[in-house]
Protein backbone atom coordinates (compact mmCIF):
# COMPACT_ATOMS: atom_id res chain seq x y z
CA UNK A 1 0.00 0.00 0.00
CA UNK A 2 1.13 3.57 -0.56
CA UNK A 3 2.67 5.38 2.39
CA UNK A 4 0.80 7.20 5.10
CA UNK A 5 1.49 8.05 8.70
CA UNK A 6 -0.43 6.26 11.40
CA UNK A 7 -1.38 7.40 14.86
CA UNK A 8 -3.38 5.62 17.51
CA UNK A 9 -4.61 8.12 20.10
CA UNK A 10 -6.12 6.80 23.32
CA UNK A 11 -8.66 9.53 24.00
CA UNK A 12 -11.15 11.50 21.97
CA UNK A 13 -9.50 14.81 22.85
CA UNK A 14 -6.14 13.49 21.69
CA UNK A 15 -7.66 12.15 18.46
CA UNK A 16 -9.24 15.50 17.63
CA UNK A 17 -5.96 17.31 18.36
CA UNK A 18 -3.99 14.79 16.28
CA UNK A 19 -6.34 15.04 13.30
CA UNK A 20 -6.19 18.79 13.51
CA UNK A 21 -2.40 18.97 13.74
CA UNK A 22 -1.91 16.53 10.84
CA UNK A 23 -4.10 18.75 8.69
CA UNK A 24 -6.07 18.21 5.49
CA UNK A 25 -4.69 14.85 4.40
CA UNK A 26 -5.44 13.10 7.70
CA UNK A 27 -8.42 10.76 8.00
CA UNK A 28 -10.01 8.92 10.87
CA UNK A 29 -9.67 5.15 10.52
CA UNK A 30 -12.57 2.98 11.66
CA UNK A 31 -12.59 -0.66 10.61
CA UNK A 32 -10.85 0.24 7.35
CA UNK A 33 -13.17 -1.84 5.18
CA UNK A 34 -14.00 1.14 2.96
CA UNK A 35 -10.92 3.25 3.57
CA UNK A 36 -8.24 0.65 2.90
CA UNK A 37 -9.99 -0.57 -0.25
CA UNK A 38 -10.05 3.05 -1.48
CA UNK A 39 -6.34 3.47 -0.67
CA UNK A 40 -5.40 0.16 -2.31
CA UNK A 41 -7.38 1.03 -5.43
CA UNK A 42 -5.79 4.48 -5.59
CA UNK A 43 -8.99 6.49 -5.09
CA UNK A 44 -7.75 7.99 -1.84
CA UNK A 45 -4.28 9.20 -0.92
CA UNK A 46 -4.33 10.06 2.78
CA UNK A 47 -1.19 11.57 4.32
CA UNK A 48 -2.09 10.05 7.65
CA UNK A 49 -4.63 7.74 9.23
CA UNK A 50 -5.72 8.36 12.79
CA UNK A 51 -6.97 5.12 14.27
CA UNK A 52 -10.11 5.29 16.38
CA UNK A 53 -9.46 1.82 17.82
CA UNK A 54 -7.94 3.02 21.08
CA UNK A 55 -10.74 5.39 22.04
CA UNK A 56 -13.07 3.81 24.59
CA UNK A 57 -15.58 6.69 24.33
CA UNK A 58 -16.53 5.49 20.85
CA UNK A 59 -17.39 1.92 21.83
CA UNK A 60 -20.55 0.17 22.83
CA UNK A 61 -24.25 -0.12 22.11
CA UNK A 62 -26.72 0.54 24.90
CA UNK A 63 -29.99 1.99 26.11
CA UNK A 64 -30.04 5.23 28.08
CA UNK A 65 -32.32 5.76 31.08
CA UNK A 66 -35.00 7.37 28.87
CA UNK A 67 -35.04 4.34 26.56
CA UNK A 68 -33.13 6.03 23.75
CA UNK A 69 -30.42 4.02 22.03
CA UNK A 70 -26.78 5.08 21.92
CA UNK A 71 -24.62 3.40 19.31
CA UNK A 72 -20.95 4.30 19.62
CA UNK A 73 -19.36 5.17 16.27
CA UNK A 74 -16.94 2.25 16.67
CA UNK A 75 -19.67 -0.32 17.30
CA UNK A 76 -19.35 -2.98 14.63
CA UNK A 77 -22.10 -4.08 12.30
CA UNK A 78 -22.13 -7.49 13.98
CA UNK A 79 -22.50 -5.95 17.45
CA UNK A 80 -25.39 -3.83 16.24
CA UNK A 81 -27.06 -6.73 14.41
CA UNK A 82 -26.76 -9.01 17.45
CA UNK A 83 -27.88 -6.53 20.10
CA UNK A 84 -31.16 -7.73 21.62
CA UNK A 85 -32.65 -4.27 22.23
CA UNK A 86 -31.73 -3.09 18.75
CA UNK A 87 -33.41 -6.12 17.18
CA UNK A 88 -36.50 -5.71 19.27
CA UNK A 89 -37.10 -1.97 19.35
CA UNK A 90 -34.96 -0.49 16.59
CA UNK A 91 -35.47 -3.38 14.16
CA UNK A 92 -34.68 -1.43 10.98
CA UNK A 93 -31.15 -0.79 12.24
CA UNK A 94 -30.58 -4.46 13.03
CA UNK A 95 -31.97 -5.35 9.58
CA UNK A 96 -29.47 -2.98 7.93
CA UNK A 97 -26.41 -3.97 9.95
CA UNK A 98 -27.08 -7.69 9.43
CA UNK A 99 -26.82 -7.56 5.63
CA UNK A 100 -23.47 -5.79 5.37
CA UNK A 101 -20.85 -7.99 3.68
CA UNK A 102 -19.83 -11.20 5.41
CA UNK A 103 -19.15 -12.02 9.07
CA UNK A 104 -15.56 -10.99 8.35
CA UNK A 105 -16.76 -7.62 7.06
CA UNK A 106 -19.28 -7.07 9.85
CA UNK A 107 -16.77 -7.90 12.60
CA UNK A 108 -14.55 -5.05 11.40
CA UNK A 109 -16.94 -2.59 9.76
CA UNK A 110 -18.13 0.15 12.11
CA UNK A 111 -21.37 2.09 11.98
CA UNK A 112 -19.41 5.36 12.05
CA UNK A 113 -17.50 4.26 8.96
CA UNK A 114 -20.64 3.10 7.16
CA UNK A 115 -22.32 6.47 7.65
CA UNK A 116 -19.23 8.69 7.19
CA UNK A 117 -18.20 6.94 4.00
CA UNK A 118 -21.40 8.60 2.75
CA UNK A 119 -22.29 6.00 0.14
CA UNK A 120 -25.96 6.45 -0.83
CA UNK A 121 -26.14 2.64 -0.71
CA UNK A 122 -24.79 2.27 2.87
CA UNK A 123 -27.07 -0.21 4.60
CA UNK A 124 -27.34 1.42 8.03
CA UNK A 125 -28.00 4.91 6.68
CA UNK A 126 -31.68 4.57 5.63
CA UNK A 127 -32.52 2.87 8.95
CA UNK A 128 -30.85 5.65 10.95
CA UNK A 129 -32.81 8.25 8.98
CA UNK A 130 -36.09 6.35 9.36
CA UNK A 131 -35.45 6.07 13.11
CA UNK A 132 -34.76 9.84 13.43
CA UNK A 133 -31.20 9.25 14.64
CA UNK A 134 -28.90 12.12 15.55
CA UNK A 135 -25.15 12.12 15.12
CA UNK A 136 -22.93 13.38 17.91
CA UNK A 137 -19.76 15.01 16.65
CA UNK A 138 -16.57 16.04 18.41
CA UNK A 139 -14.16 18.61 17.03
CA UNK A 140 -11.61 21.15 18.17
CA UNK A 141 -14.41 23.64 18.81
CA UNK A 142 -16.24 21.21 21.11
CA UNK A 143 -19.21 18.97 20.53
CA UNK A 144 -22.30 19.33 18.40
CA UNK A 145 -25.26 17.20 17.44
CA UNK A 146 -27.12 17.08 14.11
CA UNK A 147 -29.78 14.97 12.44
CA UNK A 148 -28.00 12.09 10.73
CA UNK A 149 -29.21 13.15 7.25
CA UNK A 150 -27.40 16.48 7.69
CA UNK A 151 -24.11 14.55 7.68
CA UNK A 152 -24.16 13.96 3.93
CA UNK A 153 -23.63 16.50 1.18
CA UNK A 154 -23.20 14.12 -1.76
CA UNK A 155 -21.90 10.69 -2.70
CA UNK A 156 -18.78 10.13 -0.58
CA UNK A 157 -19.00 13.64 0.88
CA UNK A 158 -19.89 14.70 4.41
CA UNK A 159 -20.48 18.01 6.10
CA UNK A 160 -17.86 17.18 8.75
CA UNK A 161 -15.19 19.83 9.25
CA UNK A 162 -11.57 18.68 9.02
CA UNK A 163 -10.65 17.15 12.35
CA UNK A 164 -14.20 16.29 13.32
CA UNK A 165 -15.10 12.79 14.48
CA UNK A 166 -18.55 11.27 14.80
CA UNK A 167 -18.64 9.84 18.30
CA UNK A 168 -22.08 8.20 18.45
CA UNK A 169 -25.57 7.98 17.04
CA UNK A 170 -28.48 8.57 19.35
CA UNK A 171 -31.84 7.13 18.40
CA UNK A 172 -34.94 8.32 20.29
CA UNK A 173 -37.22 5.69 21.81
CA UNK A 174 -39.97 4.88 19.34
CA UNK A 175 -43.40 5.66 20.85
CA UNK A 176 -45.55 2.64 21.87
CA UNK A 177 -47.15 1.07 18.80
CA UNK A 178 -44.09 1.62 16.58
CA UNK A 179 -42.40 -0.77 14.21
CA UNK A 180 -39.55 -0.35 11.73
CA UNK A 181 -37.96 -2.28 8.88
CA UNK A 182 -35.16 -2.14 6.30
CA UNK A 183 -34.69 -4.16 3.17
CA UNK A 184 -32.40 -3.83 0.18
CA UNK A 185 -32.50 -5.29 -3.26
CA UNK A 186 -29.31 -6.98 -4.45
CA UNK A 187 -28.76 -9.42 -7.32
CA UNK A 188 -26.79 -11.67 -4.97
CA UNK A 189 -28.15 -12.44 -1.52
CA UNK A 190 -24.90 -11.55 0.27
CA UNK A 191 -21.68 -9.69 -0.51
CA UNK A 192 -23.36 -7.20 -2.80
CA UNK A 193 -24.27 -3.51 -2.84
CA UNK A 194 -27.85 -2.27 -2.61
CA UNK A 195 -29.49 -1.37 -5.92
CA UNK A 196 -32.20 0.19 -3.77
CA UNK A 197 -32.60 0.22 0.01
CA UNK A 198 -35.83 1.16 1.77
CA UNK A 199 -36.42 1.75 5.45
CA UNK A 200 -39.68 2.65 7.15
CA UNK A 201 -40.86 3.37 10.65
CA UNK A 202 -44.56 3.61 11.54
CA UNK A 203 -46.33 4.50 14.74
CA UNK A 204 -49.87 3.22 14.91
CA UNK A 205 -52.32 4.67 17.39
CA UNK A 206 -55.98 3.73 17.58
CA UNK A 207 -55.71 1.71 14.38
CA UNK A 208 -54.38 4.56 12.22
CA UNK A 209 -50.91 5.84 11.38
CA UNK A 210 -49.87 8.57 13.79
CA UNK A 211 -46.31 9.00 12.50
CA UNK A 212 -44.36 7.70 9.51
CA UNK A 213 -40.78 7.99 8.28
CA UNK A 214 -39.60 6.57 4.97
CA UNK A 215 -35.92 6.68 3.93
CA UNK A 216 -34.60 5.60 0.55
CA UNK A 217 -31.04 4.45 -0.21
CA UNK A 218 -29.19 4.37 -3.55
CA UNK A 219 -31.79 6.41 -5.45
CA UNK A 220 -30.34 9.91 -4.98
CA UNK A 221 -26.90 11.46 -4.28
CA UNK A 222 -27.53 10.89 -0.57
CA UNK A 223 -30.03 8.86 1.42
CA UNK A 224 -33.30 10.79 1.21
CA UNK A 225 -36.68 10.88 2.91
CA UNK A 226 -39.84 10.32 0.92
CA UNK A 227 -41.75 13.04 2.72
CA UNK A 228 -44.88 13.07 0.57
CA UNK A 229 -45.20 9.31 0.85
CA UNK A 230 -44.88 9.64 4.62
CA UNK A 231 -47.67 12.24 4.67
CA UNK A 232 -49.97 10.07 2.58
CA UNK A 233 -50.03 7.53 5.41
CA UNK A 234 -50.96 9.81 8.28
CA UNK A 235 -54.40 9.26 9.79
CA UNK A 236 -55.10 6.18 7.70
CA UNK A 237 -55.41 2.52 8.58
CA UNK A 238 -52.64 0.55 6.87
CA UNK A 239 -53.96 -1.67 4.08
CA UNK A 240 -52.49 -3.11 0.92
CA UNK A 241 -53.99 -0.21 -1.05
CA UNK A 242 -52.70 2.48 1.33
CA UNK A 243 -49.22 0.93 1.30
CA UNK A 244 -49.24 0.66 -2.50
CA UNK A 245 -50.18 4.32 -2.82
CA UNK A 246 -47.27 5.28 -0.52
CA UNK A 247 -45.03 3.17 -2.75
CA UNK A 248 -46.18 5.00 -5.89
CA UNK A 249 -45.59 8.38 -4.27
CA UNK A 250 -42.15 7.35 -2.97
CA UNK A 251 -41.17 6.24 -6.48
CA UNK A 252 -41.97 9.75 -7.74
CA UNK A 253 -39.79 11.27 -5.01
CA UNK A 254 -36.69 9.21 -5.88
CA UNK A 255 -34.14 10.68 -8.31
CA UNK A 256 -32.12 7.61 -9.25
CA UNK A 257 -29.43 7.28 -11.90
CA UNK A 258 -28.61 4.61 -14.45
CA UNK A 259 -25.54 2.59 -13.56
CA UNK A 260 -24.18 -0.94 -13.75
CA UNK A 261 -26.41 -2.02 -10.88
CA UNK A 262 -29.70 -0.80 -12.32
CA UNK A 263 -31.55 1.58 -14.61
CA UNK A 264 -33.66 4.54 -13.53
CA UNK A 265 -36.87 2.74 -14.44
CA UNK A 266 -35.87 -0.43 -12.58
CA UNK A 267 -34.91 1.57 -9.48
CA UNK A 268 -38.22 3.45 -9.48
CA UNK A 269 -40.06 0.16 -9.83
CA UNK A 270 -38.09 -1.22 -6.88
CA UNK A 271 -38.78 1.86 -4.74
CA UNK A 272 -42.50 1.49 -5.40
CA UNK A 273 -42.73 -2.20 -4.58
CA UNK A 274 -40.22 -2.21 -1.73
CA UNK A 275 -41.72 0.85 0.00
CA UNK A 276 -45.14 -0.70 -0.16
CA UNK A 277 -43.83 -3.97 1.28
CA UNK A 278 -41.80 -2.20 3.96
CA UNK A 279 -44.80 -0.15 5.13
CA UNK A 280 -46.76 -3.37 5.58
CA UNK A 281 -43.87 -4.98 7.42
CA UNK A 282 -43.40 -2.04 9.79
CA UNK A 283 -47.14 -2.02 10.47
CA UNK A 284 -46.97 -5.73 11.29
CA UNK A 285 -44.07 -5.12 13.66
CA UNK A 286 -45.86 -2.14 15.21
CA UNK A 287 -48.84 -4.32 16.05
CA UNK A 288 -46.76 -7.40 16.98
CA UNK B 1 7.92 7.23 6.85
CA UNK B 2 8.74 6.12 10.33
CA UNK B 3 8.51 2.48 11.16
CA UNK B 4 6.67 1.70 14.36
CA UNK B 5 7.03 -0.91 17.06
CA UNK B 6 3.99 -2.72 18.41
CA UNK B 7 3.50 -6.00 20.22
CA UNK B 8 1.59 -8.54 18.20
CA UNK B 9 0.19 -11.65 19.87
CA UNK B 10 -0.22 -14.42 17.33
CA UNK B 11 -1.26 -17.96 18.25
CA UNK B 12 -0.43 -17.29 21.89
CA UNK B 13 3.08 -15.98 21.23
CA UNK B 14 4.08 -12.37 21.63
CA UNK B 15 6.16 -10.78 18.88
CA UNK B 16 7.75 -7.37 18.94
CA UNK B 17 7.31 -6.11 15.40
CA UNK B 18 9.12 -3.17 13.86
CA UNK B 19 7.50 -2.28 10.57
CA UNK B 20 5.90 0.45 8.53
CA UNK B 21 2.31 1.02 9.66
CA UNK B 22 0.85 0.96 6.16
CA UNK B 23 1.30 -2.82 5.92
CA UNK B 24 -1.60 -5.16 6.51
CA UNK B 25 -1.86 -7.75 9.25
CA UNK B 26 -1.79 -10.35 6.47
CA UNK B 27 1.52 -9.07 5.09
CA UNK B 28 3.23 -8.92 8.46
CA UNK B 29 2.03 -12.36 9.54
CA UNK B 30 3.07 -13.91 6.22
CA UNK B 31 6.30 -12.04 5.47
CA UNK B 32 7.70 -11.20 8.90
CA UNK B 33 6.35 -14.05 11.02
CA UNK B 34 6.51 -16.56 8.14
CA UNK B 35 3.08 -17.95 8.89
CA UNK B 36 1.89 -18.47 5.34
CA UNK B 37 -1.37 -20.33 5.94
CA UNK B 38 -3.49 -17.25 5.35
CA UNK B 39 -3.45 -16.28 1.68
CA UNK B 40 -4.01 -13.12 -0.27
CA UNK B 41 -6.67 -13.75 -2.88
CA UNK B 42 -8.30 -10.42 -3.69
CA UNK B 43 -6.82 -7.98 -1.17
CA UNK B 44 -10.18 -6.18 -0.96
CA UNK B 45 -12.26 -8.15 1.53
CA UNK B 46 -14.19 -10.22 -1.00
CA UNK B 47 -12.71 -13.72 -0.94
CA UNK B 48 -11.92 -14.60 2.68
CA UNK B 49 -8.63 -16.37 1.88
CA UNK B 50 -6.87 -14.07 4.36
CA UNK B 51 -9.29 -14.82 7.21
CA UNK B 52 -7.82 -14.71 10.73
CA UNK B 53 -9.43 -14.70 14.16
CA UNK B 54 -8.92 -11.51 16.14
CA UNK B 55 -10.19 -11.89 19.71
CA UNK B 56 -12.14 -14.91 18.48
CA UNK B 57 -13.90 -13.08 15.63
CA UNK B 58 -13.09 -13.66 11.98
CA UNK B 59 -11.80 -10.70 9.98
CA UNK B 60 -10.22 -10.21 6.58
CA UNK B 61 -6.60 -9.54 7.50
CA UNK B 62 -5.96 -7.94 4.09
CA UNK B 63 -8.05 -4.97 5.25
CA UNK B 64 -6.55 -4.56 8.71
CA UNK B 65 -3.42 -2.52 9.31
CA UNK B 66 -1.11 -4.61 11.48
CA UNK B 67 -0.77 -2.03 14.29
CA UNK B 68 -4.57 -2.23 14.68
CA UNK B 69 -4.13 -5.81 15.87
CA UNK B 70 -1.77 -4.71 18.64
CA UNK B 71 -3.19 -5.57 22.05
CA UNK B 72 -5.48 -8.20 20.55
CA UNK B 73 -5.28 -11.97 20.29
CA UNK B 74 -4.63 -13.04 16.70
CA UNK B 75 -5.16 -16.65 15.69
CA UNK B 76 -4.22 -18.12 12.33
CA UNK B 77 -4.71 -21.59 10.89
CA UNK B 78 -1.26 -22.51 12.26
CA UNK B 79 -2.56 -22.00 15.79
CA UNK B 80 -5.54 -24.30 15.44
CA UNK B 81 -4.01 -27.74 15.96
CA UNK B 82 -3.02 -28.80 19.46
CA UNK B 83 0.57 -29.82 18.85
CA UNK B 84 0.36 -32.64 16.35
CA UNK B 85 -3.33 -33.29 17.10
CA UNK B 86 -5.44 -31.67 14.42
CA UNK B 87 -8.54 -29.66 15.28
CA UNK B 88 -11.74 -31.67 14.67
CA UNK B 89 -12.61 -29.42 11.74
CA UNK B 90 -9.21 -29.99 10.15
CA UNK B 91 -9.72 -33.74 10.45
CA UNK B 92 -13.25 -33.45 9.08
CA UNK B 93 -12.00 -31.56 6.01
CA UNK B 94 -9.53 -34.37 5.32
CA UNK B 95 -12.06 -37.13 5.96
CA UNK B 96 -14.66 -35.54 3.68
CA UNK B 97 -12.24 -34.79 0.85
CA UNK B 98 -13.18 -31.14 1.23
CA UNK B 99 -9.81 -29.88 0.02
CA UNK B 100 -8.71 -29.53 -3.58
CA UNK B 101 -6.07 -26.88 -4.35
CA UNK B 102 -6.23 -25.75 -0.72
CA UNK B 103 -5.94 -22.01 -1.30
CA UNK B 104 -9.24 -21.17 0.39
CA UNK B 105 -9.00 -23.82 3.10
CA UNK B 106 -7.23 -21.97 5.95
CA UNK B 107 -9.83 -19.21 5.73
CA UNK B 108 -12.64 -21.68 5.23
CA UNK B 109 -11.70 -23.68 8.34
CA UNK B 110 -11.42 -20.56 10.50
CA UNK B 111 -14.82 -19.40 9.22
CA UNK B 112 -16.10 -22.86 10.16
CA UNK B 113 -14.59 -22.55 13.64
CA UNK B 114 -16.31 -19.18 14.09
CA UNK B 115 -19.60 -20.59 12.81
CA UNK B 116 -19.58 -23.47 15.28
CA UNK B 117 -18.58 -21.14 18.10
CA UNK B 118 -21.47 -18.81 17.29
CA UNK B 119 -24.00 -21.51 16.48
CA UNK B 120 -23.18 -24.87 18.07
CA UNK B 121 -25.09 -27.55 16.17
CA UNK B 122 -25.35 -25.27 13.12
CA UNK B 123 -27.65 -26.39 10.31
CA UNK B 124 -26.49 -26.51 6.69
CA UNK B 125 -28.15 -23.14 6.06
CA UNK B 126 -26.35 -21.62 9.04
CA UNK B 127 -23.07 -23.13 7.88
CA UNK B 128 -23.54 -21.64 4.40
CA UNK B 129 -24.28 -18.28 5.99
CA UNK B 130 -21.16 -18.61 8.16
CA UNK B 131 -18.88 -19.21 5.16
CA UNK B 132 -20.60 -16.72 2.84
CA UNK B 133 -17.50 -14.53 2.93
CA UNK B 134 -15.20 -17.33 1.73
CA UNK B 135 -14.86 -18.15 -1.94
CA UNK B 136 -13.69 -21.54 -3.21
CA UNK B 137 -12.94 -22.02 -6.89
CA UNK B 138 -12.51 -25.79 -6.71
CA UNK B 139 -14.84 -27.79 -4.53
CA UNK B 140 -18.31 -26.43 -5.25
CA UNK B 141 -18.67 -26.02 -1.46
CA UNK B 142 -20.69 -29.21 -1.00
CA UNK B 143 -17.96 -31.21 0.73
CA UNK B 144 -16.87 -28.20 2.74
CA UNK B 145 -20.39 -27.86 4.13
CA UNK B 146 -20.47 -31.65 4.69
CA UNK B 147 -17.25 -31.45 6.68
CA UNK B 148 -18.38 -28.60 8.89
CA UNK B 149 -21.78 -30.21 9.34
CA UNK B 150 -20.19 -33.48 10.49
CA UNK B 151 -18.52 -31.64 13.36
CA UNK B 152 -21.61 -29.54 14.09
CA UNK B 153 -23.73 -32.68 14.39
CA UNK B 154 -21.13 -34.73 16.33
CA UNK B 155 -22.29 -35.58 19.85
CA UNK B 156 -20.71 -33.16 22.29
CA UNK B 157 -17.48 -34.46 23.75
CA UNK B 158 -16.80 -36.98 20.96
CA UNK B 159 -13.79 -34.96 19.88
C1 LIG C 1 -16.27 -7.22 1.17
C2 LIG C 1 -17.02 -5.99 1.57
C3 LIG C 1 -18.41 -6.02 1.58
C4 LIG C 1 -19.12 -4.88 1.94
N1 LIG C 1 -20.47 -4.94 1.95
C5 LIG C 1 -21.19 -3.85 2.33
C6 LIG C 1 -22.62 -3.90 2.37
O1 LIG C 1 -23.22 -4.94 2.09
N2 LIG C 1 -23.29 -2.79 2.76
C7 LIG C 1 -22.64 -1.64 3.11
O2 LIG C 1 -23.30 -0.66 3.47
N3 LIG C 1 -21.28 -1.56 3.07
C8 LIG C 1 -20.56 -2.63 2.68
N4 LIG C 1 -19.18 -2.56 2.64
C9 LIG C 1 -18.54 -1.29 2.92
C10 LIG C 1 -18.00 -1.13 4.36
O3 LIG C 1 -17.72 -2.36 4.94
C11 LIG C 1 -18.98 -0.40 5.27
O4 LIG C 1 -19.35 0.83 4.73
C12 LIG C 1 -18.38 -0.20 6.67
O5 LIG C 1 -19.39 0.03 7.61
C13 LIG C 1 -17.36 0.91 6.75
O6 LIG C 1 -16.94 1.02 8.08
P1 LIG C 1 -15.40 1.01 8.51
O7 LIG C 1 -15.37 1.10 9.98
O8 LIG C 1 -14.69 -0.12 7.90
O9 LIG C 1 -14.98 2.40 7.87
P2 LIG C 1 -13.56 2.93 7.38
O10 LIG C 1 -13.21 2.26 6.12
O11 LIG C 1 -12.58 2.89 8.49
O12 LIG C 1 -13.96 4.45 7.11
C14 LIG C 1 -14.85 4.84 6.09
C15 LIG C 1 -14.88 6.38 6.01
O13 LIG C 1 -15.46 6.96 7.16
C16 LIG C 1 -14.54 7.79 7.85
N5 LIG C 1 -14.79 7.53 9.27
C17 LIG C 1 -14.78 6.31 9.89
N6 LIG C 1 -15.17 6.44 11.17
C18 LIG C 1 -15.43 7.76 11.37
C19 LIG C 1 -15.87 8.51 12.49
N7 LIG C 1 -16.17 7.94 13.67
N8 LIG C 1 -16.01 9.87 12.35
C20 LIG C 1 -15.74 10.46 11.16
N9 LIG C 1 -15.33 9.79 10.06
C21 LIG C 1 -15.17 8.45 10.17
C22 LIG C 1 -13.18 7.39 7.35
O14 LIG C 1 -12.27 8.46 7.44
C23 LIG C 1 -13.49 7.00 5.93
O15 LIG C 1 -13.58 8.13 5.10
C24 LIG C 1 -18.43 -3.69 2.28
C25 LIG C 1 -17.03 -3.68 2.29
C26 LIG C 1 -16.32 -4.81 1.94
C27 LIG C 1 -14.84 -4.78 1.95
S1 LIG D 1 -7.48 -11.50 0.38
FE1 LIG D 1 -8.57 -10.68 2.03
S2 LIG D 1 -10.58 -11.10 1.47
FE2 LIG D 1 -9.52 -11.69 -0.29
S1 LIG E 1 -9.92 -25.80 -2.63
FE1 LIG E 1 -9.19 -24.57 -4.24
S2 LIG E 1 -10.10 -22.66 -3.80
FE2 LIG E 1 -11.04 -23.96 -2.40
Amino acid sequence: MRHFDYARPTSLAEAVRTLRSLGEGARPLGGGTDLLVQVKEGHLRPAALVSLAGIAELDGVGLAGDGSLRVGARATMQEVADHAAVRERFSALADGAAVVGSYQTRNAATIGGNVCNAAPSADTSPPLVALSARAQIAGVGGEREIAVEELWSGPGRTTLEPGEIVTAFVVPTPPPGSGSHYERHTPRKVMDIAVVGVSTQLTIDGGVVAAARIALGAVAPTVIRAVRAERSLIGRAVSGEVAAEAGRIAASEATPIDDVRGTVAFRRYLVEKMTSASVLRSAERALG
Amino acid sequence: MARQTHLLRVNGREHEILAEPNRTLLEVVRDDLRLTGAKEGCGTGDCGACTMLVDGRIVTSCLMLWPEAGGHEVRTIEGLADGSALHPLQRAFIEHGAVQCGFCIPGMILAGVATLERTPGATRAEIRDGIAGNLCRCTGYQKIVDAIESVAQAPAGRD
